[in-house]
């Protein structure tokens, strides 16, 4: 079993708008298409053109639908790891492969002492980890650890390439162990949660909820309040008033 | 964010140590993405000559660093197995699939042989279509030269009622070529699905509108994508959203919330109608010797040219007409029209699936949005006539609408109508409100007018003007002295008059039946036909393999396609030019075409070959003008009948359509002239080094009522979008409408057919209105009680890239989405099969269940369906097994009417086909039927010249993760 660092005071994680992700897919295949070359082996693909193509991914879009009838709404809940500061995948991790970094709180997998044996993701309550069917080794979000310190990239790309892509800027990236930080004062003005917090596994990455919907049952605005005299008559003579204040 | 120096080393000894700062790659070319229609600015990495990684370019006007799924996918795109790999020749039975490979010497010849004698007796009978076309300034211009009519691309099937209502009504259009004013609109309606065109742009709109607290409203029967994020979502029964518009406006109209001064100014409601009822002048403008419209001015009470400066319009009144009747502000009209109590909340709200209650909650979010939130730019400007404004005022209204009204056979006046909507608000062209992209604004009388009648149609000469254009009355149809159509999509006709962008949906079909004449070649590009692009799928497979039984000759005797894939389409051509991908292409994204401008800014772009074609393939558009210059198209020679341009690049670079203007705007003259100037032979070496775009503002003072905006204009001018001013009048009534309605009514001297004369009376009317689509009249409702349409998945929508390995593990098959409700009635649940039936055929498909969803409607998402054998797929991918396509229940005509006739199943004012309209019934599928998509189709061969076996197993990238590498399972 492996033992997690003292908690870093720099807490590298994400923080996202469910409020609005329109479930695009746009961070999911820009992170494969990134991380496929980067760090660890490839993100393989079985199946590619065949029946049941699967592939790793490092982060996934679920749509759900919450609540029913005219109430119900469609959610995209974008998923990946959420650097847990007490994540249980590094403590089951047999071979030490699975670490929680020091400095900065990401966690990662060394794919050299990774023995493919799964545990980590059977820990994972958020279904974080996915195994590479092909290599055998156990992946999982790297927060881009090759971009967001990455002398090679102009520093306003030193940022994971989900946050890059991201279209309607429902992703971002920063240190949640600083209050002050961009990602931090987001999240307590908009009432960021953690997932599923009754696993004290305490995520770094947070979610902003979505704003509460105008349901079918509020009081209905009496836009015809606003007329002086709602017929035709008193149309025309709304016009006329208009007309001679406009000159 | 960038993060410390500092802690880049690692503060743990025992842990490992991670490169941090890996090479990303050699060199990046940046050029632009064609995955969809949105035409995003990208950059390629390259390593060792692979792609490493694309990303958004930062400072593309476009997308401005973001890139979508499919974008992102482009890696695997570029790779595909399904690429075609040389010029074939058909060698089996058409359909089979069956071919060898030639040589482009062979190709070309062959194409040059069947054409030559085509352009030397009929021209015509070439019908040159092309499908996600993004060159249509030169494929239009090859069709004029050949001088053939018969050319569009793909609108007319896609979003032409959008365009068409747009261009007759505002002289712009939502597609990408207008945009919500994202950073100052309080309240964002979405009409419909419309994630497909603009799709980026829009995303980081909505992303800006909800960023800033501002209501986003959806009108949609599925709460999916866009509409999933909306802070009030109105589950519209599908075709209805004209009477919920027309409702709207009642209510506004009713409790004075529309904006009068901005009606009088910049639309023609002060404008004088006449009323002549039985006279061949009822409902024409009043306009004087010189033809210009009249209003009514309230100081004088007599009528006046409507551009005369310092009147002030009446907004009703009227004056006797000396040559009988009288003539009334179309305002009046208009009132009469929306304030009658068959639009009040309460009347259509049964139709329209949404309680009055809410509609009216709708109306006074719009009002207050408008009204009660008006914004003031301190910038002066100076109107077309003159006239001084110190200030800009902004109706913070925004909208956005396409396919969901489009598709429908009453989505041309429903467009129509949402204009009228945003109009009445005072929320076009200024601060907040929707806002049009250059070369918008642009008057359908500033386009030209199509051409194709029998004179201008000659063996061996060009056509005389442009294929496709905006007719302004019967006169300009495309007839022959009969009154039959000239086109073989029928496009100008009676069946369609105001057919802006053709009708590809018929091309097929007419050609078969001979009606109104059969064609001998059909020349294609990036159109699948044979499959997802047509209604009636299996139809037009039977069509294109039809026979003449006297003969023995295929019906379209020659087919000829270009694709860069293995599409179901490519089985049913007899020669094939293999297109390129994306990365290895010259285009341009041309002003004289669908720029990439925006509203504040002009702009265009250019593809490049980011890497050189590893198959003998070829660009398409330098295979048509190869060809073009075989069979001596002007234009595309010289005098010695040498070849005017080497390939597509030294068009792009060369071509002029008037002198100083050519296909770019950008880097002309030596190098730093802009929108006009000589051909720079440097251009595109300019256009690489600044990132594959260019780019110009507009100037602050003429970036709002662009159409009324001298120093827009002026601008307009300057860059070469049209030689003189042009400003023009909003056209909420249309008399180009009203022409056509006079015509059913017996007046002048073009008149439709009898039989169409009662359609044209109720659907050309003036003022936008509603009535219901055409197949629900058609069908029995009890039989067929509900609706069936298709969403566009974001991450696959417009990327003909179903083949896509990455894109196909997120929309690799399609469920039909039920209600609750119809699932409780049907007893069906989740997984369950069903049979989905319409009066043309039956579909058997994979039910879900979803709540967000209006209950009369069903849907699914939009060709994801494959057909075995093509694109590579293996015979038991999901696409083939499970995915399916609602085209197999929508046909091309509506249920015969026993008068012999051929109706249309597509909007009667522009042949938009009606995808949307169609009507279905379900039952459950017997527990014994296999658990397979139908209707199911023979495996198209695989001898076709591509790769026949494609890697089971895909580790993109391997040779670059050195990173804790140990030496692979695979490899051992």
């Amino acid at each position: 079993m492996t033992s997690l660092p003292e908690p870093s005071a720099i807490k590298l994680g994400l923080v996202i708008d469910l409020d609005i992700c329109v479930g695009c897919q746009a961070c999911v295949v820009n992170c494969k298409e990134w991380n496929t070359s980067g760090y660890g082996a490839p993100l393989s693909d079985e199946n590619a053109y065949g029946e049941n193509p699967s592939g790793a991914w490092l982060n996934r879009v679920h749509a759900y639908e919450a609540g029913t009838g005219a109430d119900a709404r469609t959610v995209h809940f974008p998923k990946s790891c959420l650097h847990c500061e007490d994540a249980p995948c590094v403590k089951v991790c047999p071979t030490g492969a699975s670490f929680k970094r020091a400095e900065d709180g990401i966690v990662l997998v060394n794919e050299e002492w990774c023995i493919g044996c799964g545990l980590c993701a059977w820990s994972c309550p958020y279904g974080a980890r996915e195994m590479d069917p092909s290599e055998g080794v156990m992946k999982k979000c790297t927060l881009c650890v090759d971009r967001i310190y990455n002398a090679n990239l102009p520093a306003e790309d030193q940022v994971p390439a989900c946050v890059r892509t991201c279209p309607t800027n429902a992703r971002h990236f920063g240190d949640l162990g600083d209050p002050g930080s961009d990602v931090s004062r987001l999240v307590a003005a908009r009432g960021g949660f953690d997932l599923m917090p009754e696993q004290n596994t305490k995520p770094v990455n947070k979610y902003l909820p979505p704003r509460p919907r105008r349901v079918a049952d509020d009081t209905p605005v009496s836009l015809l309040a606003m007329a002086e005299d709602a017929t035709p008559s008193g149309f025309w003579k709304w016009v006329d008033s208009t007309l001679e204040r406009l000159g | 964010m960038p993060l410390n120096n500092a802690l880049k080393k690692s503060v743990n000894s025992s842990e490992p140590v991670v490169d941090v700062s890996p090479e990303v790659s050699d060199e990046i070319r940046k050029t632009t993405c064609y995955m969809c229609a949105c035409r995003c600015g990208i950059n390629v990495h390259i390593r060792d000559n692979k792609i490493r990684y694309i990303e958004g370019n930062k400072d593309h006007p476009i997308n401005k660093g973001v890139l979508c799924a499919k974008g992102s996918a482009g890696i695997m795109q570029h790779y595909s197995p399904a690429r075609l790999k040389q010029p074939m020749r058909r060698v089996g039975p058409r359909g089979s699939g069956e071919f060898k490979a030639i040589t482009w010497e062979e190709a070309l010849q062959t194409a040059t042989d069947w054409l030559e004698p085509v352009r030397q007796t009929d021209p015509k009978k070439l019908a040159f279509f092309t499908g996600r076309d993004q060159s249509q300034a030169l494929t239009s211009w090859w069709a004029q030269q050949f001088g053939t009519p018969n050319f569009a691309a793909h609108g007319g099937f896609c979003s032409v009622n959008m365009a068409a209502g747009g261009i007759y009504t505002v002289g712009g259009a939502f597609w990408e070529f207008g945009a919500p004013d994202w950073d100052r609109t309080e309240m964002f309606v979405l009409f419909g699905v419309a994630e497909d065109h603009d799709s980026n742009p829009i995303k980081m709109g909505l992303g800006k509108v909800k960023g800033r607290g501002k209501r986003v409203v959806s009108v949609n029967p599925v709460q999916t994508g866009y509409a999933a994020i909306s802070d009030d979502w109105y589950g519209v029964t599908p075709g209805t959203d004209g009477l919920l518009i027309m409702s709207l406006i009642r209510e506004l109209m009713f409790s004075g919330n529309i904006d009068i001064d901005y009606l009088r100014r910049y639309t023609n409601a002060p404008w004088l109608v006449i009323r002549n009822p039985g006279a061949d002048d009822d409902g024409l403008f009043y306009r004087d010797a010189d033809g210009n419209p009249q209003v009514l001015d309230q100081k004088t009470g007599s009528a006046v040219p409507h551009q005369t400066r310092n009147i002030s319009a009446a907004m009703h009144g009227e004056i006797s007409l000396v040559n009988g009747g009288v003539a009334v502000p179309a305002f009046m009209l208009i009132s009469e029209t929306y304030m009658q109590e068959a639009l009040s909340p309460e009347a259509v709200s049964p139709k329209v699936g949404i309680s009055a209650a809410r509609i009216r909650q709708f109306a006074a979010d719009l009002a207050e949005a408008a009204f009660s939130r008006e914004i003031v730019i301190d910038q002066p400007w100076t109107d077309w006539k003159g006239e001084k404004h110190e200030k800009m005022i902004g109706r913070p209204v925004a909208m956005h609408a396409m396919r969901g009204i489009s598709a429908h056979s009453n989505g041309f006046q429903t467009c129509r109508a949402l204009h009228l909507l945003q109009l009445m608000l005072g929320s076009v062209e200024v601060p907040g409100g929707w806002r049009f992209k250059p070369p918008y604004p642009k008057p359908p009388e500033a386009h030209p007018k199509p051409a194709g009648k029998p004179n201008q149609i000659q063996a061996g000469r060009p056509l005389a003007g442009s294929p496709l254009g905006y007719v302004l009355g019967p006169d300009d149809l495309l007839l022959d002295p009969a009154g039959n159509p000239q086109r073989i999509d029928k496009a100008y006709s009676w069946d369609a008059p105001m057919a802006a962008h053709g009708l590809m949906h018929m091309v097929i079909s007419n050609a078969v039946a001979g009606d109104p004449y059969h064609i001998d070649v059909m020349f294609m590009y990036m159109a699948n036909m044979a499959w997802n692009s047509s209604m009636n799928t299996r139809g037009v497979m039977e069509m294109l393999t039809e026979k003449d039984a006297s003969t023995g000759e295929y019906k379209i005797p020659k087919i000829i396609y270009s694709d860069a894939y293995s599409s179901e389409m490519v089985a049913y051509a007899d020669l094939i030019f293999p297109d390129t991908t994306y990365l290895e292409r010259h285009d341009a994204i041309s002003m004289l075409d669908r720029p990439i401008c925006e509203a504040d800014a002009v702009a265009d772009a250019i593809r490049w070959p980011v890497f050189e074609p590893d198959r003998d393939v070829r660009g398409f558009q330098s295979v048509l003008l190869d060809l073009g210059a075989r069979l001596k198209l002007p234009g595309m020679v010289n005098d010695d009948g040498t070849p005017k341009y080497k390939d597509y690049a030294d068009y792009i670079v060369n071509h002029e359509r008037k002198p100083g203007i050519g296909p770019l705007a950008g880097f002309r003259g030596n190098g730093d002239r802009s929108g006009r100037g000589k051909p720079n032979p440097g251009q595109i070496d300019q256009y690489i080094d600044n990132g594959a775009f260019w780019h110009k503002d507009i100037p602050e003072e003429g970036r709002f009522y662009k159409m009324a905006n001298m120093a827009y204009q002026n601008f307009a001018v300057e860059i070469g979008i049209c030689d003189t001013p042009q400003p023009y009048t909003f056209q909420i009534y249309s008399e180009v409408l009203q022409k056509f309605q006079l015509a059913a009514r017996g007046y002048g001297d073009v008149q439709p057919p009898k039989h169409l004369r009662e359609q044209i009376k109720k659907c050309f009317t003036p003022l936008p209105t509603w009535y219901a689509p055409f197949e629900e009249v058609a069908v029995c409702e009890d039989k067929f009680p509900l609706y069936a349409l298709t969403q566009r998945p974001m991450a696959m929508y417009h990327s003909w890239g179903s083949q896509n390995p990455w894109l196909r593990q997120i929309h690799g098959h399609n469920p039909m989405f039920i209600a609750p409700s119809l699932a409780k009635k049907h007893k069906i649940v989740e997984g369950d099969w069903i049979w989905v039936t319409s009066h043309h055929g039956r579909i058997r498909v994979p039910v879900a269940i979803m709540e967000g969803l209006n209950e009369k409607t069903i849907w699914t998402w939009n060709a994801i369906g494959k057909r075995k054998g093509a694109w590579q797929l293996e015979d038991d991918a999901p696409e083939v097994k499970k995915g399916f396509l609602l085209n197999h229940l929508i046909k091309e005509l509506l249920p015969p009417k026993g008068d012999g006739q051929r109706w249309l199943n597509s909007d009667p004012v522009t042949g938009q086909a009606a995808w949307f309209d169609l009507k279905v019934q379900i039952t459950k599928a017997e527990p014994h039927e296999p658990k397979v998509s139908y209707p199911q189709f023979p495996a198209l061969s695989r001898s076709n010249g591509v790769n026949p076996k494609p890697q089971k197993t895909l580790r993109y990238g391997i040779e670059w993760t050195k990173q804790f590498k140990k030496i692979s399972k695979a490899n051992k």
